[in-house]
C-alpha cells in the first residue's frame, strides 16, 4: 500500500511542480487530476441538467391543456424520453458519482489521486460524445420509446435515433463501470494508513456501495441494449415476438440494472447528507456504523427488487409476491439512515447555511418519496397505479427532492473547497425557497392525478384532469425560475466571490485540511488522522487535531 | 409553573398522531369510485398504508420541525452540540419497528392479492381455441379467479386486443366485435388480453385492475363489476405518439340491458360475419 502511494507521488511530482494551479484551459483537456475530472463532470452534468430542464418545461407546457397543442405528439415523446435519459445518465449519475466522487474520495481518504488517473479521464471523456449522440438524435426524430426503451415499440419507432440512444447509454454505462472500478480500488487500497475503517467518511462508504452495485448491474443493461441494437440494425430477433423473441426478457435485463440505478442515484446523495448534516448541525453523525452498513445493505437488497417494475407485465404470481416483499424490505435500511440523520439534528446547534437548508429539505422530501415508494412496492396496489402519474410524482420526490436537492447541498457545501471562493448565502436561501415550494407544487398533485386515473407518458389526457395539471405546470415554472438564482450565484461567486478559508465550515474530514482550492497533489505532506470524521463537540480544537507529518 | 412531564407529552402526541393517521387513512378520498369486486380490497389496503404512512410522516416531519426550531444555533453561539455518537437500543428500535411494519404489509399484500384472484396461477378455463392458437404461451398471466370462484368457468369471456391506438373487444360466444367493452353487472367476466403490435396496458381505474397486453404472451383479467355505469378504459403503457388518446369505455349494464345490447349488436354485425365466412370457408 505504501509502495503504491509512493510511486504515485513520484510520478505526479515529476509531471507537475508542487502547488501549481491549473489554468482555465486545462479543464477542457484530457487532464488526469481527479479534481479537474470532478469539476469537468459537475459542469458538464449541469449543462445537461439545464437542457433536460428545458425539455421538462416544454413537457409541462404541453400538459397545461388536455390536447396536444404545443408539441407534436412524437416530439413530445422524444422530449419525454430524452428528459428522463439526460437527467438520469447525464446529470444525476455523473454529477453525484463522477463529480463529487472524483473530487472528494481521494481528498477524503488522504490520497493524492485516484488509483488509475488515466482510466478516470477516459471515463469522463466517454460522457460528452454520449450527450452529443442524445442531442444529435433529434435530427432523426429523437428516440421516442421512453427511457425504458421497451421493445417492440423501440424496434419500430425512429430507428436511427433509437440506435444513437443505445450507443449513448452504452458509452455512459462503460464510463460508469470504469469509474466504479477506480473508486473500489482507490477506497480499498489508497486510504491513508493512519485512517481506520471506522474513521472513513460516510461519503466514501456510500461511494463504495454505489460502485459495487454499478459493477454488478451495469453489464446486464449493456447486454440488453446490445441485443436491442442487433434487433434494430442487424436482423436478429431476440425481442421480436413474431420471430420467437420474448419482449418480457428485455424488461428483466433492463430493470436488473435500472432499479439498482435508482440506488446509484441516491446512495452517493445519502453520502453527501451524512457529510453535510453533522458539519452544520455541529454534532457527530448519529450511528456511524448503522449508516455505513445500511448503504451496503441497500446495495445487496437493491439487486433483488427489480421485478416490482413489472407487476403488470408478464410476471407470474409468485414473482409478484416475492418481489413485493423484497422491495418492502429496502425501506428498513433506508429508514435507518433517515432516523440517523434526524437524530443527528436533534440536540445539535443547527447552522442554516444554504447547504444545510437543502439537506434538511431533502430529508423532509425523501420521507414523502420513500413512503410513496413503499405503497408502490406492493403488487395489489401497484396494479392500480403502475404507469400512472402516481409513479411520476413518487420518483420525482426521490430523484428531484432527493438526488437534486442532495447535489445542490453538496455544491453549496464544497463550493469553497472546489473553487476557493464562497457562494452568496442570501441568494442560496432564495434558491432553496423557490426550489422547495416548486417541488411540492409540481410533484405532490401528481400523486392524486395517478390515483384518479391519469396514465403517464401521455401528450393528451382526459379533460377532467386539466385543473390539477395546471397546478403542476405552475409548479414546474417556479422550478424553472428557481435555477436562475443558483446559476448566477455560482458563476458570479466563482469569478468574484469572497476568498474562502481552507476550512470555512470548521469541518473535520480530511478534504478541509488542504488549501482551498486544493493544491495539485492535494497535500504537501499527507495528513495523519488522529480523530474520527465527525468528532464535533469534543474539546479538541479543529486546527490542532489534524497534524501533518512527513511520510 | 411546573413543566408537564415528558412521558405525558409523548403519550398525548402518540394518541393524537394515531387518531389523525386513522382519520386520514379512512377519509383521504384520493381514489375514484369503486366499481369492481376487487376495488374495495385494494382501497382498504391503500387506506391502511395511508394511515401507517401518515403516522410515520407526522413523527419524522415533526421531529425535523422540532429540531429545526429548538436546536437552531443562537446568535453568537459558536460552540458545538453534545457529542452523542449513537444509541444502540434506539437504533435497534428503529430497525425493528419498520421491519415489523413492512413484513406485516408484505403478508397483508399477499392476502389481498390472493383475494383479488392474483394467485390463480395457471388458468385452465375460459380460453377459447382461437386465442389458444394465437398465443404461443398458453399460461396466461394476470388476475384470475378469486378463491370464491375457484374452478368455476366464467359467465362471460371477452377477447381484448390492443393495437396502436385502439382496443378491440371480441365476444367469442356471440360473434360480436366492438370498440367498447360491455359487461353485465354482478357477473364473473374473464378478459383474454393480447396485443398485435407493441405492448399496451389495459387499465380500468374504477376497477383498480391493470394488465399489460403483451405481443406473444397471453394475459388475462378476471373480475366482477359491481356498479352499473360507464367507466374509462385507459392504455397505461407507452405505445407510440398517440398513446394518450388510446382510450375507450367500459359500460356496466344490468343483465337485461346487457342482453338487449348483445342482441342488437349480434343482428347488426350478422351480414359482416356472413361475408367473413364466405371469404374464409
Amino acid at each position: 500500500m505504501t509502495q503504491l502511494e509512493t510511486s504515485q507521488i513520484t510520478t505526479v511530482v515529476t509531471e507537475h511542480e508542487l502547488h501549481q494551479r491549473w489554468k482555465w484551459y486545462d479543464y477542457f483537456t484530457f487532464n488526469i487530476d481527479h479534481k479537474v475530472i470532478g469539476i469537468q463532470y459537475l459542469v458538464t452534468a449541469f449543462v445537461f441538467y439545464l437542457i433536460g430542464g428545458l425539455m421538462a418545461m416544454a413537457i409541462r407546457i404541453e400538459l397545461n391543456t388536455p390536447d396536444a397543442d404545443f408539441l407534436d405528439p412524437n416530439l413530445y415523446n422524444a422530449f419525454m424520453t430524452n428528459h428522463g435519459t439526460l437527467m438520469i445518465f447525464m446529470w444525476i449519475v455523473p454529477a453525484a458519482i463522477g463529480g463529487f466522487g472524483n473530487f472528494l474520495v481521494p481528498l477524503m481518504v488522504g490520497a493524492r489521486d485516484m488509483a488509475f488517473p488515466k482510466l478516470n479521464a477516459i471515463a469522463f471523456w466517454l460522457n460528452p460524445p454520449a450527450g452529443a449522440l442524445l442531442l444529435g438524435s433529434f435530427f432523426f426524430g429523437g428516440s421516442q420509446s421512453g427511457w425504458t426503451a421497451y421493445p417492440p415499440l423501440s424496434l419500430i419507432t425512429a430507428n436511427t435515433a433509437q440506435t444513437m440512444w443505445i450507443l449513448a447509454i452504452v458509452l455512459v454505462g462503460t464510463s460508469s463501470i470504469l469509474g466504479a472500478l477506480n473508486f473500489v480500488v482507490t477506497i480499498l487500497k489508497m486510504k491513508v494508513p493512519s485512517m481506520q475503517w471506522t474513521q472513513m467518511p460516510l461519503f466514501c462508504w456510500a461511494i463504495l456501495a454505489t460502485s459495487v452495485l454499478a459493477l454488478l448491474s451495469t453489464p446486464v443493461l449493456a447486454a440488453g441494449l446490445v441485443l436491442l441494437l442487433f434487433d434494430i440494425n442487424f436482423g436478429t430477433s431476440f425481442f421480436k415476438p413474431d420471430a420467437g423473441g420474448n419482449v418480457v426478457l428485455y424488461q428483466h435485463l433492463f430493470w436488473f440494472y435500472s432499479h439498482p440505478a435508482v440506488y446509484l442515484m441516491i446512495l452517493p446523495i445519502f453520502g453527501i447528507m451524512s457529510e453535510v448534516i453533522p458539519v452544520h448541525a455541529r454534532k457527530p453523525i448519529f450511528g456511524y456504523k448503522a449508516i455505513a452498513y445500511s448503504s451496503l445493505a441497500i446495495c445487496v437488497i437493491g439487486l433483488f427488487v427489480w421485478v416490482h417494475h413489472m407487476f403488470t407485465s408478464g410476471t407470474p404470481p409468485w414473482m409478484r409476491m416475492f418481489f413485493t416483499i423484497s422491495t418492502l424490505i429496502v425501506a428498513v435500511p433506508t429508514g435507518v439512515k433517515i432516523f440517523g440523520w434526524v437524530a443527528t439534528l436533534w440536540g445539535g446547534k443547527i447552522r442554516f447555511t444554504s447547504a444545510m437548508l437543502f439537506a434538511i429539505g431533502l430529508l423532509s422530501m425523501f420521507v414523502v418519496g420513500g413512503l410513496g415508494g413503499v405503497t408502490l412496492g406492493t403488487a395489489p396496489f401497484d396494479l392500480h397505479v403502475h404507469d400512472t402519474y402516481y409513479v411520476v410524482g413518487h420518483f420525482h420526490y426521490v430523484l428531484f427532492g432527493g438526488s437534486v436537492f442532495g447535489i445542490y447541498a453538496g455544491i453549496y457545501h464544497w463550493f469553497p473547497k472546489i473553487t476557493g471562493r464562497m457562494m452568496n448565502e442570501t441568494w442560496g436561501r432564495v434558491h432553496f425557497a423557490l426550489t422547495f415550494v416548486g417541488t411540492h407544487l409540481t410533484f405532490l398533485p401528481m400523486h392524486q392525478l395517478g390515483l384518479q386515473g391519469m396514465p403517464r407518458r401521455v401528450a393528451m389526457y382526459d379533460p377532467q384532469f386539466a385543473g390539477i395539471n395546471h397546478i403542476c405546470t405552475i409548479g414546474a415554472i417556479v422550478l424553472g425560475i428557481s435555477v436562475l438564482p443558483f446559476f448566477f450565484n455560482a458563476i458570479w461567486s466563482w469569478l468574484y466571490g469572497p476568498k474562502a478559508a481552507d476550512n470555512p465550515w470548521d469541518a473535520l474530514t480530511l478534504e478541509w485540511t488542504t488549501s482551498s482550492p486544493p493544491a495539485i497533489e492535494n497535500w504537501e505532506v499527507l495528513p495523519v488522522v488522529t480523530h474520527g470524521p465527525y468528532d464535533y463537540g469534543r474539546t479538541v480544537e479543529v486546527n490542532q487535531t489534524v497534524q501533518t507529518a512527513s511520510i | 409553573m411546573k413543566q408537564i412531564p415528558l412521558g405525558i407529552v409523548t403519550l398525548i402526541a402518540g394518541i393524537l398522531i394515531t387518531l389523525i393517521s386513522l382519520w386520514v387513512g379512512q377519509n383521504n378520498h384520493l381514489l375514484p369510485e369503486q366499481a369492481s369486486a376487487q376495488a374495495p380490497l385494494v382501497d382498504n389496503f391503500f387506506n391502511v398504508m395511508v394511515a401507517i404512512g401518515t403516522a410515520l410522516f407526522l413523527v419524522v416531519q415533526g421531529a425535523i420541525l422540532f429540531s429545526v426550531i429548538k436546536f437552531r444555533r443562537r446568535r453568537g453561539d459558536n460552540t458545538d452540540g453534545e457529542p452523542i455518537e449513537g444509541s444502540f437500543p434506539l437504533e435497534i428500535l428503529w430497525t425493528i419497528i419498520p421491519g415489523i411494519i413492512v413484513i406485516g404489509l408484505g403478508i397483508y399484500s399477499v392476502d389481498v392479492y390472493t383475494e383479488m384472484g392474483g394467485m390463480d396461477a395457471i388458468s385452465h378455463h375460459g380460453m377459447t381455441h382461437e386465442s389458444m392458437m394465437a398465443q404461443p404461451n398458453s399460461n396466461p398471466i394476470g388476475i384470475g379467479s378469486t378463491p370464491a370462484n375457484e374452478g368455476k368457468p366464467p359467465s362471460l369471456v371477452v377477447n381484448v386486443t390492443g393495437m396502436q391506438y385502439a382496443w378491440l373487444f371480441n365476444y367469442p360466444d356471440s360473434n360480436v366485435n366492438t370498440g367498447e367493452l360491455h359487461v353485465p353487472v354482478g357477473q364473473d367476466v374473464l378478459l383474454n388480453i393480447s396485443a398485435n403490435d407493441v405492448i399496451h396496458s389495459f387499465w380500468i381505474p374504477q376497477f383498480r385492475l391493470k394488465q399489460d397486453a403483451i405481443p406473444g404472451q397471453a394475459t388475462q383479467l378476471r373480475f366482477t363489476a359491481t356498479k352499473t355505469g360507464q367507466y374509462p378504459v385507459v392504455c397505461a403503457e407507452l405505445c407510440g405518439g398517440y398513446h394518450g388518446s388510446m382510450r375507450t369505455s367500459v359500460v356496466v349494464h344490468t343483465p337485461e340491458e346487457y342482453d338487449r345490447w348483445l342482441a342488437e349488436n349480434r343482428i347488426a354485425q350478422q351480414p359482416e360475419m356472413d361475408r367473413t365466412v364466405a371469404v374464409n370457408p
